[in-house]
Protein backbone atom coordinates (compact mmCIF):
# COMPACT_ATOMS: atom_id res chain seq x y z
CA UNK A 1 0.00 0.00 0.00
CA UNK A 2 1.28 3.45 -0.94
CA UNK A 3 1.42 6.06 2.00
CA UNK A 4 -0.82 8.09 0.15
CA UNK A 5 -3.20 5.15 -0.31
CA UNK A 6 -2.65 4.69 3.64
CA UNK A 7 -3.90 8.52 4.35
CA UNK A 8 -6.81 8.87 2.03
CA UNK A 9 -7.91 5.24 3.97
CA UNK A 10 -7.57 6.81 7.08
CA UNK A 11 -9.13 9.78 6.52
CA UNK A 12 -12.37 8.30 4.54
CA UNK A 13 -15.21 8.13 7.16
CA UNK A 14 -12.81 9.22 10.14
CA UNK A 15 -15.57 10.40 12.66
CA UNK A 16 -15.15 13.09 14.96
CA UNK A 17 -13.51 12.39 18.24
CA UNK A 18 -14.71 13.19 21.45
CA UNK A 19 -12.20 16.03 23.58
CA UNK A 20 -13.32 14.38 26.93
CA UNK A 21 -13.14 10.79 26.32
CA UNK A 22 -9.71 10.53 27.76
CA UNK A 23 -11.47 12.43 31.12
CA UNK A 24 -14.26 10.24 30.76
CA UNK A 25 -11.81 6.78 30.61
CA UNK A 26 -10.33 7.42 34.22
CA UNK A 27 -13.23 8.88 35.20
CA UNK A 28 -15.19 5.02 34.74
CA UNK A 29 -11.83 3.36 35.89
CA UNK A 30 -12.09 5.32 39.04
CA UNK A 31 -15.58 4.83 39.43
CA UNK A 32 -15.60 1.04 39.11
CA UNK A 33 -12.67 0.58 40.66
CA UNK A 34 -14.18 2.86 43.68
CA UNK A 35 -16.53 0.58 43.91
CA UNK A 36 -15.05 -2.63 43.54
CA UNK A 37 -12.06 -1.92 46.10
CA UNK A 38 -15.18 -0.73 48.56
CA UNK A 39 -17.26 -4.44 47.52
CA UNK A 40 -13.67 -6.15 48.36
CA UNK A 41 -13.45 -4.37 51.58
CA UNK A 42 -16.73 -4.53 53.09
CA UNK A 43 -16.83 -8.32 52.15
CA UNK A 44 -13.59 -9.42 53.30
CA UNK A 45 -12.97 -7.37 56.04
CA UNK A 46 -15.56 -4.66 56.82
CA UNK A 47 -15.84 -1.13 58.47
CA UNK A 48 -14.01 -0.81 61.25
CA UNK A 49 -16.41 -1.17 64.43
CA UNK A 50 -15.39 2.08 66.02
CA UNK A 51 -15.92 3.99 62.87
CA UNK A 52 -18.34 6.78 64.49
CA UNK A 53 -16.01 7.47 67.73
CA UNK A 54 -12.52 7.13 65.60
CA UNK A 55 -13.92 9.68 62.84
CA UNK A 56 -13.91 12.11 65.63
CA UNK A 57 -9.84 11.99 65.77
CA UNK A 58 -8.14 13.86 63.74
CA UNK A 59 -5.79 11.17 63.46
CA UNK A 60 -8.28 9.48 61.40
CA UNK A 61 -8.53 12.00 58.74
CA UNK A 62 -5.06 11.84 58.84
CA UNK A 63 -4.97 8.36 57.80
CA UNK A 64 -7.43 9.31 55.04
CA UNK A 65 -5.79 12.27 54.19
CA UNK A 66 -2.25 10.74 53.77
CA UNK A 67 -3.08 8.10 50.39
CA UNK A 68 -5.86 10.63 49.14
CA UNK A 69 -3.30 13.55 48.84
CA UNK A 70 -1.15 10.74 46.52
CA UNK A 71 -4.04 9.31 44.59
CA UNK A 72 -4.90 12.55 43.18
CA UNK A 73 -1.82 13.72 41.83
CA UNK A 74 -0.81 10.02 40.75
CA UNK A 75 -4.20 9.94 38.95
CA UNK A 76 -3.26 13.43 37.33
CA UNK A 77 0.00 12.10 36.50
CA UNK A 78 -1.21 8.75 35.04
CA UNK A 79 -3.24 11.02 32.93
CA UNK A 80 -0.26 13.29 31.07
CA UNK A 81 1.89 10.17 31.20
CA UNK A 82 -0.68 8.36 28.53
CA UNK A 83 -0.53 11.58 26.23
CA UNK A 84 2.25 11.89 24.07
CA UNK A 85 4.20 15.17 24.32
CA UNK A 86 2.18 16.04 27.49
CA UNK A 87 5.03 17.38 29.94
CA UNK A 88 4.40 15.86 33.21
CA UNK A 89 5.97 19.29 35.29
CA UNK A 90 6.31 19.49 38.35
CA UNK A 91 3.50 17.01 39.64
CA UNK A 92 6.19 14.63 40.37
CA UNK A 93 7.06 16.34 42.97
CA UNK A 94 4.17 16.07 45.24
CA UNK A 95 4.05 11.95 45.16
CA UNK A 96 6.18 11.99 47.56
CA UNK A 97 5.24 14.82 49.84
CA UNK A 98 2.45 12.92 51.92
CA UNK A 99 4.51 10.40 53.16
CA UNK A 100 7.52 12.81 54.00
CA UNK A 101 4.92 14.46 56.40
CA UNK A 102 3.54 11.10 57.90
CA UNK A 103 7.71 10.26 58.31
CA UNK A 104 8.43 13.26 59.93
CA UNK A 105 5.33 12.82 62.08
CA UNK A 106 6.18 9.29 62.68
CA UNK A 107 9.62 10.38 63.39
CA UNK A 108 7.74 12.92 66.42
CA UNK A 109 6.14 10.15 67.68
CA UNK A 110 8.92 7.61 68.00
CA UNK A 111 10.79 10.40 69.75
CA UNK A 112 8.92 11.22 72.41
CA UNK A 113 7.79 7.25 72.79
CA UNK A 114 9.78 5.23 75.74
CA UNK A 115 11.87 2.51 74.33
CA UNK A 116 8.87 0.38 75.33
CA UNK A 117 6.50 1.58 73.62
CA UNK A 118 7.51 1.85 70.33
CA UNK A 119 7.67 -1.56 68.90
CA UNK A 120 3.62 -1.39 69.10
CA UNK A 121 3.79 2.27 67.48
CA UNK A 122 5.81 0.62 64.71
CA UNK A 123 3.99 -2.63 64.34
CA UNK A 124 0.50 -2.50 65.78
CA UNK A 125 -1.54 -5.69 65.57
CA UNK A 126 -1.80 -5.82 62.08
CA UNK A 127 1.37 -5.21 60.27
CA UNK A 128 1.64 -8.42 58.96
CA UNK A 129 -1.40 -8.05 56.88
CA UNK A 130 -1.83 -4.49 56.08
CA UNK A 131 0.87 -4.27 52.98
CA UNK A 132 -1.25 -7.47 51.20
CA UNK A 133 -4.66 -6.07 52.16
CA UNK A 134 -3.70 -3.13 51.10
CA UNK A 135 -2.76 -4.62 47.42
CA UNK A 136 -5.62 -6.78 47.88
CA UNK A 137 -7.98 -3.80 47.98
CA UNK A 138 -6.24 -1.92 45.11
CA UNK A 139 -6.54 -4.30 42.94
CA UNK A 140 -10.09 -3.44 41.11
CA UNK A 141 -8.32 0.29 40.65
CA UNK A 142 -5.19 -1.27 38.97
CA UNK A 143 -7.47 -3.18 36.56
CA UNK A 144 -9.50 -0.17 35.83
CA UNK A 145 -6.64 2.10 35.94
CA UNK A 146 -4.47 0.26 33.28
CA UNK A 147 -7.36 -0.09 31.36
CA UNK A 148 -7.89 3.75 31.40
CA UNK A 149 -4.04 3.71 30.51
CA UNK A 150 -4.56 0.75 27.45
CA UNK A 151 -7.07 3.05 25.56
CA UNK A 152 -4.15 6.10 25.11
CA UNK A 153 -1.02 6.22 24.29
CA UNK A 154 1.85 5.86 27.14
CA UNK A 155 4.99 6.31 25.61
CA UNK A 156 6.69 5.42 28.69
CA UNK A 157 4.61 2.25 29.35
CA UNK A 158 6.78 1.25 32.47
CA UNK A 159 6.28 4.35 34.17
CA UNK A 160 2.80 4.75 33.04
CA UNK A 161 1.94 1.25 34.20
CA UNK A 162 3.77 1.93 37.92
CA UNK A 163 2.18 5.29 37.92
CA UNK A 164 -1.32 4.20 37.44
CA UNK A 165 -0.22 1.67 40.37
CA UNK A 166 0.45 3.64 42.63
CA UNK A 167 -3.26 5.75 41.80
CA UNK A 168 -4.51 2.60 42.53
CA UNK A 169 -2.74 1.53 45.76
CA UNK A 170 -3.61 5.10 47.18
CA UNK A 171 -6.87 4.92 46.51
CA UNK A 172 -7.26 1.39 48.06
CA UNK A 173 -5.40 2.44 51.18
CA UNK A 174 -7.70 5.33 51.92
CA UNK A 175 -10.77 2.18 50.99
CA UNK A 176 -8.47 0.45 53.56
CA UNK A 177 -8.44 3.11 56.36
CA UNK A 178 -12.55 2.54 56.57
CA UNK A 179 -11.76 -0.59 58.01
CA UNK A 180 -7.83 -0.52 59.50
CA UNK A 181 -8.18 0.24 63.24
CA UNK A 182 -4.21 1.37 63.14
CA UNK A 183 -3.96 4.99 64.31
CA UNK A 184 -0.25 5.84 64.56
CA UNK A 185 2.21 7.19 62.61
CA UNK A 186 4.80 5.42 62.45
CA UNK A 187 2.61 2.40 61.65
CA UNK A 188 1.30 4.15 58.24
CA UNK A 189 4.43 5.52 57.68
CA UNK A 190 6.20 1.67 57.27
CA UNK A 191 2.93 -0.57 56.24
CA UNK A 192 0.64 1.70 54.34
CA UNK A 193 3.54 2.92 52.47
CA UNK A 194 4.74 -0.84 51.91
CA UNK A 195 1.65 -1.65 50.65
CA UNK A 196 1.24 0.95 47.90
CA UNK A 197 4.73 -0.20 46.48
CA UNK A 198 3.28 -3.05 45.61
CA UNK A 199 0.95 -2.45 43.65
CA UNK A 200 3.07 0.53 41.27
CA UNK A 201 5.58 -2.91 40.71
CA UNK A 202 2.68 -4.73 39.44
CA UNK A 203 1.65 -1.93 37.52
CA UNK A 204 5.63 -1.03 36.42
CA UNK A 205 5.67 -5.06 35.11
CA UNK A 206 2.25 -4.85 33.56
CA UNK A 207 2.72 -1.92 31.93
CA UNK A 208 6.15 -2.85 30.21
CA UNK A 209 3.91 -5.39 28.34
CA UNK A 210 0.80 -4.68 28.25
CA UNK A 211 0.89 -0.49 27.50
CA UNK A 212 2.64 -0.84 24.67
CA UNK A 213 1.29 0.38 21.51
CA UNK B 1 23.36 39.02 12.31
CA UNK B 2 22.56 37.44 9.21
CA UNK B 3 22.97 34.01 11.23
CA UNK B 4 20.29 35.64 13.49
CA UNK B 5 17.75 36.09 10.70
CA UNK B 6 17.89 32.73 9.06
CA UNK B 7 17.30 31.13 12.25
CA UNK B 8 14.11 33.49 13.03
CA UNK B 9 13.06 32.60 9.48
CA UNK B 10 13.32 28.91 10.49
CA UNK B 11 11.71 29.36 13.24
CA UNK B 12 9.11 31.61 11.50
CA UNK B 13 8.58 28.58 8.96
CA UNK B 14 8.65 25.98 12.04
CA UNK B 15 5.38 28.13 13.70
CA UNK B 16 3.55 28.62 10.76
CA UNK B 17 3.81 24.82 9.53
CA UNK B 18 2.76 24.25 13.31
CA UNK B 19 -0.25 26.74 12.94
CA UNK B 20 -1.38 25.18 9.50
CA UNK B 21 -1.09 21.29 10.41
CA UNK B 22 -2.79 22.28 13.79
CA UNK B 23 -5.67 24.00 12.47
CA UNK B 24 -6.16 21.56 9.89
CA UNK B 25 -6.06 18.63 12.34
CA UNK B 26 -8.62 20.07 15.05
CA UNK B 27 -11.46 20.27 11.99
CA UNK B 28 -10.30 16.94 11.18
CA UNK B 29 -11.25 15.67 14.83
CA UNK B 30 -14.54 17.59 14.32
CA UNK B 31 -15.18 15.20 11.72
CA UNK B 32 -14.15 17.45 8.88
CA UNK B 33 -12.39 14.44 6.34
CA UNK B 34 -11.07 16.36 3.95
CA UNK B 35 -9.19 18.88 6.22
CA UNK B 36 -8.01 15.76 8.43
CA UNK B 37 -6.75 13.93 5.22
CA UNK B 38 -4.35 17.13 3.92
CA UNK B 39 -3.37 17.16 7.84
CA UNK B 40 -2.00 13.51 7.20
CA UNK B 41 -0.37 14.31 4.20
CA UNK B 42 1.36 17.33 5.19
CA UNK B 43 2.69 15.28 8.67
CA UNK B 44 3.39 12.73 6.71
CA UNK B 45 5.75 14.67 4.99
CA UNK B 46 7.74 15.93 7.93
CA UNK B 47 7.79 12.59 9.19
CA UNK B 48 9.66 11.24 6.24
CA UNK B 49 12.07 13.93 6.37
CA UNK B 50 12.41 13.00 10.44
CA UNK B 51 12.73 9.40 9.70
CA UNK B 52 15.39 10.03 7.13
CA UNK B 53 17.79 12.30 8.97
CA UNK B 54 17.60 9.70 11.36
CA UNK B 55 17.78 6.42 9.60
CA UNK B 56 20.27 7.31 7.42
CA UNK B 57 22.23 3.60 7.43
CA UNK B 58 18.52 1.97 7.03
CA UNK B 59 16.96 4.33 4.24
CA UNK B 60 14.52 1.17 3.58
CA UNK B 61 12.86 1.54 6.88
CA UNK B 62 11.98 5.14 6.27
CA UNK B 63 8.74 4.89 4.22
CA UNK B 64 7.52 1.75 6.62
CA UNK B 65 7.65 3.79 9.63
CA UNK B 66 6.02 6.41 8.19
CA UNK B 67 3.38 4.37 7.73
CA UNK B 68 3.40 3.13 10.93
CA UNK B 69 3.80 6.02 12.17
CA UNK B 70 0.49 8.07 10.52
CA UNK B 71 -1.14 4.50 11.49
CA UNK B 72 -0.35 5.59 15.23
CA UNK B 73 -1.65 9.25 14.78
CA UNK B 74 -4.75 8.45 13.47
CA UNK B 75 -5.60 5.44 16.25
CA UNK B 76 -4.51 7.83 19.54
CA UNK B 77 -5.91 11.06 17.68
CA UNK B 78 -8.48 11.23 20.80
CA UNK B 79 -4.83 11.76 22.84
CA UNK B 80 -4.27 15.13 21.12
CA UNK B 81 -4.98 18.07 23.73
CA UNK B 82 -6.55 21.05 21.80
CA UNK B 83 -4.80 23.01 23.64
CA UNK B 84 -1.28 21.29 23.38
CA UNK B 85 1.40 22.58 20.55
CA UNK B 86 0.99 19.54 17.79
CA UNK B 87 4.68 19.11 17.50
CA UNK B 88 5.14 18.16 20.87
CA UNK B 89 2.28 15.25 20.35
CA UNK B 90 3.59 14.29 17.12
CA UNK B 91 7.36 14.34 17.81
CA UNK B 92 6.56 12.26 21.23
CA UNK B 93 4.89 9.76 19.23
CA UNK B 94 7.26 9.52 16.42
CA UNK B 95 10.15 9.42 18.83
CA UNK B 96 8.68 6.13 20.51
CA UNK B 97 8.14 4.41 17.10
CA UNK B 98 11.10 5.31 16.20
CA UNK B 99 13.07 3.97 19.16
CA UNK B 100 10.77 0.87 18.62
CA UNK B 101 12.32 0.05 15.83
CA UNK B 102 15.89 0.52 17.04
CA UNK B 103 14.93 -1.84 19.86
CA UNK B 104 13.46 -4.63 17.81
CA UNK B 105 16.69 -3.86 15.50
CA UNK B 106 18.64 -4.60 18.83
CA UNK B 107 20.84 -0.85 17.94
CA UNK B 108 21.06 0.45 21.18
CA UNK B 109 23.45 2.80 20.24
CA UNK B 110 21.46 4.54 17.59
CA UNK B 111 19.58 5.75 21.00
CA UNK B 112 21.78 8.12 21.90
CA UNK B 113 21.00 10.16 18.98
CA UNK B 114 19.63 13.41 20.47
CA UNK B 115 16.04 13.23 19.44
CA UNK B 116 14.87 15.62 22.50
CA UNK B 117 14.20 18.46 20.49
CA UNK B 118 10.38 18.31 19.60
CA UNK B 119 10.58 21.43 16.97
CA UNK B 120 12.41 19.14 14.87
CA UNK B 121 9.99 17.53 13.83
CA UNK B 122 8.49 20.26 11.70
CA UNK B 123 11.71 21.56 10.67
CA UNK B 124 11.50 20.30 6.85
CA UNK B 125 9.19 18.01 4.83
CA UNK B 126 9.82 15.56 2.13
CA UNK B 127 7.07 14.53 -0.18
CA UNK B 128 9.21 12.24 -2.18
CA UNK B 129 7.59 8.77 -0.98
CA UNK B 130 9.23 5.62 -1.84
CA UNK B 131 7.87 2.44 -1.55
CA UNK B 132 6.88 0.89 1.53
CA UNK B 133 8.30 -2.56 1.94
CA UNK B 134 5.87 -4.01 4.25
CA UNK B 135 2.46 -4.05 2.37
CA UNK B 136 -0.40 -2.94 5.07
CA UNK B 137 -2.86 -4.11 2.31
CA UNK B 138 -1.90 -7.75 2.80
CA UNK B 139 -1.43 -7.27 6.99
CA UNK B 140 -5.08 -5.58 6.55
CA UNK B 141 -6.11 -9.07 4.71
CA UNK B 142 -5.02 -11.17 8.22
CA UNK B 143 -7.40 -9.23 9.99
CA UNK B 144 -10.98 -11.11 11.10
CA UNK B 145 -14.09 -10.49 8.98
CA UNK B 146 -16.02 -7.94 11.24
CA UNK B 147 -12.98 -5.63 10.98
CA UNK B 148 -11.47 -6.42 7.79
CA UNK B 149 -15.03 -5.92 5.91
CA UNK B 150 -16.06 -2.55 7.51
CA UNK B 151 -12.57 -0.99 6.76
CA UNK B 152 -12.70 -1.95 3.46
CA UNK B 153 -15.97 -0.93 2.41
CA UNK B 154 -15.58 2.45 4.65
CA UNK B 155 -11.96 3.30 4.40
CA UNK B 156 -11.31 1.91 0.68
CA UNK B 157 -14.86 1.66 -1.31
CA UNK B 158 -15.81 4.90 0.66
CA UNK B 159 -18.86 4.05 1.57
CA UNK B 160 -20.43 5.48 4.72
CA UNK B 161 -21.65 4.14 8.28
CA UNK B 162 -24.67 3.83 7.08
CA UNK B 163 -24.33 2.40 3.75
CA UNK B 164 -21.62 -0.08 5.09
CA UNK B 165 -23.70 -1.72 7.56
CA UNK B 166 -26.81 -1.93 5.15
CA UNK B 167 -24.11 -3.82 2.49
CA UNK B 168 -22.73 -5.96 5.49
CA UNK B 169 -26.14 -6.55 7.52
CA UNK B 170 -23.53 -5.32 10.39
CA UNK B 171 -25.29 -2.81 12.89
CA UNK B 172 -23.41 0.71 12.47
CA UNK B 173 -22.19 0.27 15.83
CA UNK B 174 -20.64 -2.84 15.16
CA UNK B 175 -19.38 -0.94 11.87
CA UNK B 176 -17.67 1.50 13.83
CA UNK B 177 -15.96 -0.12 16.63
CA UNK B 178 -14.80 -2.76 13.66
CA UNK B 179 -13.28 0.05 11.73
CA UNK B 180 -11.64 1.33 15.15
CA UNK B 181 -10.38 -2.54 16.39
CA UNK B 182 -9.17 -3.49 13.16
CA UNK B 183 -7.37 0.32 12.70
CA UNK B 184 -5.72 -0.63 16.07
CA UNK B 185 -5.02 -4.34 15.07
CA UNK B 186 -3.27 -3.97 11.84
CA UNK B 187 -1.03 -1.55 13.97
CA UNK B 188 -0.55 -4.40 16.19
CA UNK B 189 0.46 -6.80 13.72
CA UNK B 190 2.81 -4.82 12.19
CA UNK B 191 4.43 -4.48 15.73
CA UNK B 192 4.93 -8.45 15.33
CA UNK B 193 6.12 -8.70 11.83
CA UNK B 194 8.48 -6.33 12.65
Amino acid sequence: MKTDDLIAMLASGATAVDPHAARKRFQTALLFGGVGAMALMMWGFGLRHDLAQAAALPMFWVKLTFPLAIALPAVLLTSRLSHPGSSSGRLWMLLPLPWVVIAAMAMAVLANATPTERMPLVFGKTWASCAFSIAYIASPVLIGMLWAVKGLAPTRPAVAGACAGLASAATGAAVYALHCPEMDAPFLAIWYALGMLIPTAAGAVVGMKFLRW
Amino acid sequence: MERNNTEGDGLLRLQAGEDRLRALLLQGLDGNTKAYQECLQGMGAHLRAFFKRRLASLPDEVEDLVQETLLALHNQRHTYQRDQPLTAWVHAIARYKLIDLFRARGRRDSLNDPLDDDLQVFASSDHDASDARRDLGRLLEQLPDHQRVPIVRMKLEGLSVIETAQVTGMSESAVKVGVHRGLKALAALIGVKA
